[in-house]
């Protein structure tokens, strides 16, 4: 019987999903004849129609008009029945109200009928009807269903609240079931609980502030007993919950993570992704030297291989989620680079991802099995992949030195390939190792200027024209060569444009005898048959620097490019700390923050990892840009001035001193045929090029360092405004900390090498060493000692090398500095000359410290005490900076320097132009204040210094200068 | 959470359409179609976002499951949970294709009602799906009021994967270790990398609500065991005799993730395995060792190129493994040319074919004992092109089965205690397999 039907059932519907032609054709007769089976007196007959009514809503046909009939049919005992009419209710209830009415006597009876399954489902189903007048009248049996005796009652009304709740917030809460379900958090049932905590997680979503969830040392424990308890999708949601939670100190936090490792080991990936996102998070307050740490993180390394061997759509998810935890934590996973190795079969998103990771983990150690992979995989047939491997081979030669010369190689063997997006994409590395190190590897560009010819992708080409430009001393036909290009001048994209410009303006000032036709022509193509703007101002910026002063022409044109950075494509750390805080869901897979692809409220909510509260004592690990003076960086500052008559003050300040600030005076007078229009833009464009410029120009400045990634890097674009967001939620970032030098070579040492650092952690001013015994013998009874300084810095205590030191061995030791010792004026004023003794001899060297070790952290000052202090320096003892090539807004700009003890003491924007007033308080009692000019858009700032004691002023410039661009 | 789910045949026509959120309009199903399933080029991620709505597509046979979010949801749980999804279809009426889930379209809208609800999933455990959801409608009109009961508290319990008062006359287990070794070999024959991915899959006919102990040669749990002066549990093993090759004692795992309803707090304080079975087939464990694997097979090639229209190519295999075992179902397929115009094979054992349509040559032996080799040489014609793009050499890759576990894992014990019933740990008659699978197994040329 039931066969039967089936059969007759299915031949209808198939021949409906497949047959629309006739379809279309009876559409009226069809709903016809389904009116009269759905009031047919036949049940078998009914149930027949309402299947076909479904059918029908499921492929997309407007079964609307049959409402009152089905509806009908909901008045009965057959469960099956009625759950489609249910289904069927869901569907249309909305765009009929008035009817969907009928409907709310029946849900009412089964909201009380003695069998559980049929009163969940009813309260299941009311929910998702989104009529107001149904709402009302489901809030008394949602009321009994919370309470109901039954756990499979109780488990669905508590999903019903967040249902109720997203049709009608203010009801839910007038309601009071918000303190019910809160309740539902003791619940006995494991999956009651995990429905209470999933509904109440989503309704706290949309109220930021509102302390639902009300996480507390006691919830938290009844939350990790129903973990151990409840299904594999309870425990996501409670794993996902707990995830919200700040633990009090690092007790707790440790305690926590013992009670949640244990689902690293769950079946359910997205259970094991949870628990890391939870461990993730909650190891930022853990001491570094607490031997935990050190077994936490070496639990998170199987899990996470582990997920590579899921599904391949699963891997994808784990991957993304690795290529976070890789750069946030890199030892987790240093030693797992052979699982990324990609497999002939794996589909390109995950081969995609792979080799991603792997470049993240390629180090000197591995280096030489990634670039056998990575060569194999040039090979390859997917043209994305290949590319990518192709770049993956340069990002190596950046990253790793020692392994630049066989990338190099490699590189050379694949342009012979002749491969033609080959041969392109090596071209557009090669460049960038030729940035990287300068001088070394310049003998290939006769190589690369036989496959001129071939390349067709603007990247290639503006990459290929920078490598001529650049060095067109050393290739004889560099103007031949470039000439050719110009001849499609007006055909080329902007970017190729861009780099013909400047290469040949590159050009002449090397060679200008015999190129002095080219570089009018490029000139004259550039400014005057151009419609680009771009093209032309920067036409405009060479002709006049070459025709005002081609010395100094030669100075910004060729000026030395700063370094590029080893790594590429990294996330944006306070991105990165965001989307740890997501671990496994789409924002870590799409690598931008839930705000950037959720609509309305939800989301909006910035998340952040926890500081360190260390109970106490201040040895701080080596970590940059966690702590933050060791307080929680909870409070921002607010910067921005709110008193209107403080405003006046400002703007007063501003104009007293004659020349504060400004673009600087225009050095010439420029005649350019009534150019009167751009003349002071130009002075400020000019400004603006001298910084981008001298490397490669606006165009291309930023090509070398960021590689497109497809969703990483956030460069401008629909995102930008959302890193400013990010910016301004003003979590003060570390202290500054500069790269470890050498201080002292082994040549000079007879075998102890000494480099290091200085830092500021805590309030402390720490002198970071590393000893390195490059002797054969061991060296033993270390002791160090300074000699009189600016500022009284002396070692306060002995220095800490407990062990002897090996042949071969480095030990990293860390010196705390008190600022008592004698003093004396040093030049420069930073200078300091040390003394390292040790078993075999004294040896001495000296070495400069950022003077921003010296900022204190209580170097914040009233408003109105900063005005008047301000006033009452002399104009004399200002001092006036420029910081070139800086690419912060102000309140990044702003959150940086206090990391260093410079605090914003009041922003105000004039036309486009912000103004930031910051003090800094020194050690010695000295304060310097300043002002921070920046223009939107333009990389350069202006800096105005005055402190009473206007020597300090040149060592604090260079310390804006390191801290923002660090 | 999922704002909705939408199954769809290979031409895009929607099957199953469940819309769970408000968010989610009727267009998304249309979206999904056009810009995924209607896509020119190939999938380039399994995640989409289109117009600020993210979809999830999993793919079986020719069927497009897709789950659609407005939100930030967990995304390792939306497709744990097609998974999921697609299982529970399979256990209720088979293979996934669009004729079953025509066949049984309200049973799988009754699913999709039970098992996600506004978007988040619910208990999703067949077993108890059964109790009250089946092809044949929903039971639940003549239940007793004690089975409606049972049947809720069973699908919100501790234990939602069992139901209560289970007998069988005969209690039986079944246990088989499965393992997958994955290699990848330089043409030199270096290990490239190498791991064994495994799985413990059981079934269970057990009355009542036993409770099971499972222990292995855990290196861990030996040493620990060495260590503690309590020895040789494992010498009692009547289960240990799979006949493995080498006289390992114990492996190192590097890792194991474990079905539900195993305690997982237990293992990570003792290490040990203990859980209440589900009933019938479930797969209690996995696990992926990557040191001291034993290869079962050693693929030697030689590839020369003649001239521009001709390679020959030789490959020598090599068992590696007791020579009482018998390895089974093994097939070489060595890649040829995209131009390759004819080929002259020569084995020694078993048969070999070019096959153009797959582009390789597939040499098929059904059995073949340990420490045995075999040869196979082909002379591949190819015809002269001006591709100037060299041919990528894709990888040699194998197939085969042995009987014995490649990982050196062995099953020490197997504890069935039912303190309610009175059967006890003896009468339970329980069976051990292993079997070692080629996962990918490649070498390369």
């Amino acid at each position: 019987m039931e066969w039967a039907n089936q059969l007759c059932e299915n031949r209808q519907f198939g021949s409906k999903m497949t047959d629309s032609k006739y379809f279309t054709t009876t559409k009226k007769g069809e709903i016809f004849e389904l009116k009269a089976e759905l009031n047919s007196d036949k049940k078998e007959k009914k149930k027949e129609a309402v299947k076909k009514v479904i059918a029908s809503m499921t492929v997309g046909k407007d079964v609307s008009a049959l409402f009152p009939d089905v509806v009908n049919c909901m008045q009965t005992d057959n469960l099956e029945l009625k759950k489609l009419v249910y289904l069927y209710l869901m569907n249309y209830a909305k765009s009929q109200p008035d009817m969907a009415i009928m409907a709310v006597n029946t849900f009412v009876k089964d909201c009380e009928d003695p069998n559980p399954l049929i009163r969940a489902l009813a309260v299941r189903t009311m929910g998702c009807i989104r009529v107001d007048k149904i709402t009302e009248y489901l809030c008394e049996p949602l009321r009994k269903c919370l309470k109901d005796e039954d756990p499979y009652v109780r488990k669905t009304a508590a999903v019903c609240v967040a249902k109720l709740h997203d049709i009608n917030a203010q009801l839910v809460e007038d309601q009071g079931f918000l303190d019910t379900l809160k309740d539902l958090i003791s619940d006995s049932n494991p999956m009651v609980v995990a429905n209470a905590v999933a509904a109440l997680s989503e309704i706290a979503e949309s109220h930021p502030n509102s302390n639902l969830l009300d996480l507390n040392p006691q919830s938290i424990n009844k939350l990790l007993t129903a973990l151990n308890e409840c299904t594999e999708w309870g425990q996501i949601f409670i794993l996902d919950c707990l995830a919200n939670y700040t633990p009090r100190d690092d007790r707790e936090s440790q305690s926590i993570c013992e009670r949640v490792t244990p689902r690293l080991s769950h079946a359910n990936s997205a259970v094991v992704l949870s628990a890391v996102k939870v461990l993730m998070k909650f190891m930022e307050m853990l001491p570094k030297d607490l031997d935990y740490y050190g077994t936490l993180l070496k639990k998170l390394a199987p899990p996470l291989v582990t997920l590579l061997s899921a599904e391949p759509e699963l891997q994808y998810v784990a991957l993304r989620n690795i290529n976070l935890i890789v750069q946030k934590r890199p030892e987790i996973l240093k030693h797992e680079m052979k699982v990324f190795f990609v497999k002939y079969n794996d589909p390109i998103y995950v081969k995609l991802e792979k080799l991603d990771i792997m470049i993240r983990l390629a180090s000197q150690a591995n280096i030489a099995q990634v670039l056998a992979e990575l060569k194999e995989y040039a090979t390859e047939v997917d043209v994305d992949f290949v590319r990518k491997a192709v770049r993956a081979i340069g990002r190596c030669a950046i990253k790793v030195e020692q392994s630049a010369e066989r990338c190099v190689s490699t590189l050379l063997d694949l342009i012979q390939t002749k491969v033609n997006y080959v041969v392109q994409e090596a071209i557009v590395v090669i460049k960038d190792i030729f940035r990287k190190y300068p001088n070394k590897y310049e003998s290939v560009i006769a190589t690369l200027c036989e496959n001129l010819d071939s390349l067709d992708e603007p990247e290639a080409r503006a990459a290929m024209i920078w490598i001529v430009g650049e060095y067109a001393e050393r290739i004889d036909n560099a103007d031949e060569l470039l000439e050719s290009f110009l001849e499609g001048f007006h055909d080329e994209s902007t970017q190729v444009q861009l780099q013909l410009l400047t290469a040949i303006v590159k050009l002449f000032l090397k060679k200008p005898t015999e190129t002095q036709e080219l570089v009018q022509q490029v000139l004259s193509l550039a400014t005057q048959d151009s419609d680009n703007p771009d093209l032309r101002d920067r036409g405009y910026i060479y002709w006049r620097l070459l025709s005002t002063d081609p010395v100094a022409a030669k100075e910004v044109v060729l000026a030395e490019k700063p370094l590029i950075s080893e790594e590429t494509d990294l996330i944006e750390p306070t991105l990165l700390e965001e989307l740890i805080c997501h671990i496994g869901t789409l924002a870590s897979v799409y690598h931008k923050p839930p705000s950037a692809f959720v609509e309305g409220s939800r989301g909006v909510m910035h998340k952040r990892l926890p500081a360190r509260t260390g109970s106490g004592e201040g040895t701080e690990s080596p970590d940059v840009g966690n702590v933050a003076g060791g307080s929680a960086p909870e409070a921002a500052p607010s910067i921005i001035p709110s008193q209107g008559d403080l405003l006046g003050d400002l703007l007063n300040l501003d104009l007293a001193p004659p020349t504060t600030t400004g673009p600087p005076p225009p050095t010439s007078g420029m005649q350019m045929g009534g150019m009167d229009l751009l003349g002071g833009g130009l002075d400020s464009l000019l400004g603006g090029d001298i910084g981008g410029s001298p490397a490669m120009g606006a165009g291309f400045g930023a090509a070398p360092a960021v590689m497109p990634a497809s969703l990483n890097a956030p460069v401008g674009g629909g995102l930008g405004d959302l890193f400013d967001l990010g910016g301004g939620v003003g979590m003060p970032m570390g202290a500054y900390i500069p790269p470890k030098t050498v201080w002292l070579p082994a040549m000079k040492a007879k075998g102890l090498e000494i480099s290091g650092t200085f830092a500021r952690r805590a309030g402390v001013i720490q002198m970071e060493l590393v000893l390195t015994n490059k002797a054969m013998s061991v060296m033993t009874d270390f002791a160090i000692q300074f000699n009189r300084n600016s500022f009284g810095l002396a070692p306060a205590g002995p220095l800490q090398v407990l062990t002897p030191l090996g042949p071969n061995q480095t030990i990293e030791v860390s010196l705390p500095l008190s600022t008592v010792g004698p003093v004396m004026k040093m030049d420069p004023l930073n200078n300091l000359q040390v003394a390292v003794k040790n078993n075999i001899d004294v040896f001495y060297f000296s070495c400069q410290y950022p003077i921003s070790m010296l900022f204190v952290e209580d170097g914040k000052m009233e408003r109105q005490v900063f005005l008047a202090t301000w006033k009452d320096i002399p104009n004399d003892n200002e001092s006036q900076f420029q910081i070139q090539d800086c690419h912060l807004n102000s309140d990044a700009a702003s959150n940086k320097l206090q990391g260093s003890n410079i605090f914003t003491i009041a922003k105000r924007t004039v036309e486009g132009q912000d103004m930031l007033y910051m003090a800094i308080k020194l050690s010695n009692g000295i304060w310097v204040l300043a002002e921070l000019k920046m223009q939107a858009g333009n990389p350069n700032y202006t800096i105005s210094l005055k402190c009473r004691a206007p020597e300090v002023s040149q060592c604090v410039f260079q310390c804006y200068e390191a801290v923002l661009k660090n | 959470m999922i704002g909705g789910l939408f199954i769809y045949n290979h031409k895009g026509e929607v099957l199953i359409s469940r819309v769970y959120r408000d968010d989610i309009g009727r267009n998304a199903v249309d979206a999904f179609r056009v810009n995924v399933i209607h896509a020119r080029q190939q999938v380039r991620s399994p995640v989409t976002n289109i117009a600020r709505t993210s979809f999830f597509h999993v793919k079986r046979s020719n069927i497009w499951l897709a789950a659609v979010t407005k939100q930030n949801v967990n995304a390792a749980m939306v497709f744990e949970f097609l998974y999921k999804m697609c299982d529970v279809m399979a256990s209720y009426f088979g293979k996934i294709s669009e004729e079953n889930i025509k066949n049984n379209f309200v049973l799988i809208y009754e699913l999709l009602d039970e098992i996600l609800d506004f978007g988040y999933p619910q208990n999703s455990e067949t077993g108890a799906l059964k109790t009250f959801i089946t092809q044949q409608g929903i039971k639940g009109q003549f239940q007793t009021k004690e089975e409606q009961s049972q049947i809720t508290s069973q699908v919100t319990g501790q234990i939602g994967w069992r139901r209560e008062g289970i007998k069988y006359r005969r209690n039986e287990l079944f246990l088989d270790v499965l393992e997958s070794v994955n290699l990848l070999m330089s043409p030199q024959g270096q290990v490239l990398s190498a791991h064994v991915s495994g799985r413990v899959v059981m079934k269970s006919y057990l009355s009542g609500m036993p409770e099971c102990k499972f222990g292995m040669n855990d290196k861990i749990v030996i040493d620990k065991a060495g260590k503690g002066g309590v020895t040789n549990e494992a010498g009692k093993s009547d289960l240990g005799g799979g006949g493995s090759t080498s006289g390992k004692q114990s492996i190192a795992i590097d890792d194991c993730t474990f079905n539900q309803c195993v305690r997982l707090s237990k293992f990570d304080s003792e290490r040990s395995i203990s859980f209440i079975p589900p009933d019938g087939d479930y797969e209690l464990m996995r696990y992926r060792t990557t040191k001291d694997i034993i290869l079962p097979f050693r693929v030697i090639p030689l590839v020369r190129e003649v001239g521009r229209t001709k390679l020959e190519v030789k490959v020598v295999i090599k068992s590696n493994f007791k020579p009482s075992l018998l390895a089974q179902k093994i097939e070489v397929r060595i890649p040829t040319p995209l131009n390759t115009s004819g080929v002259q094979v020569i084995c020694m054992k078993g048969k070999a074919k070019y096959k153009a349509s797959e582009n390789a040559i597939v040499w098929k032996i059904k059995r073949m004992a340990g420490m045995k080799e075999s040869q196979i040489s082909a002379e591949i014609e190819l015809l002269p092109t001006n591709d100037k793009k060299k041919w990528a050499r894709p990888p040699i890759s194998m197939n085969f089965e042995v009987p014995f576990a490649p990982s050196g894992l062995k099953v020490r014990y197997l504890k069935v205690f039912e303190s309610k019933l009175n059967y006890s740990d003896h009468d339970v008659v329980k069976w051990v397999r292993y079997i070692g699978r080629s996962g990918i197994y490649e070498t390369r040329c």
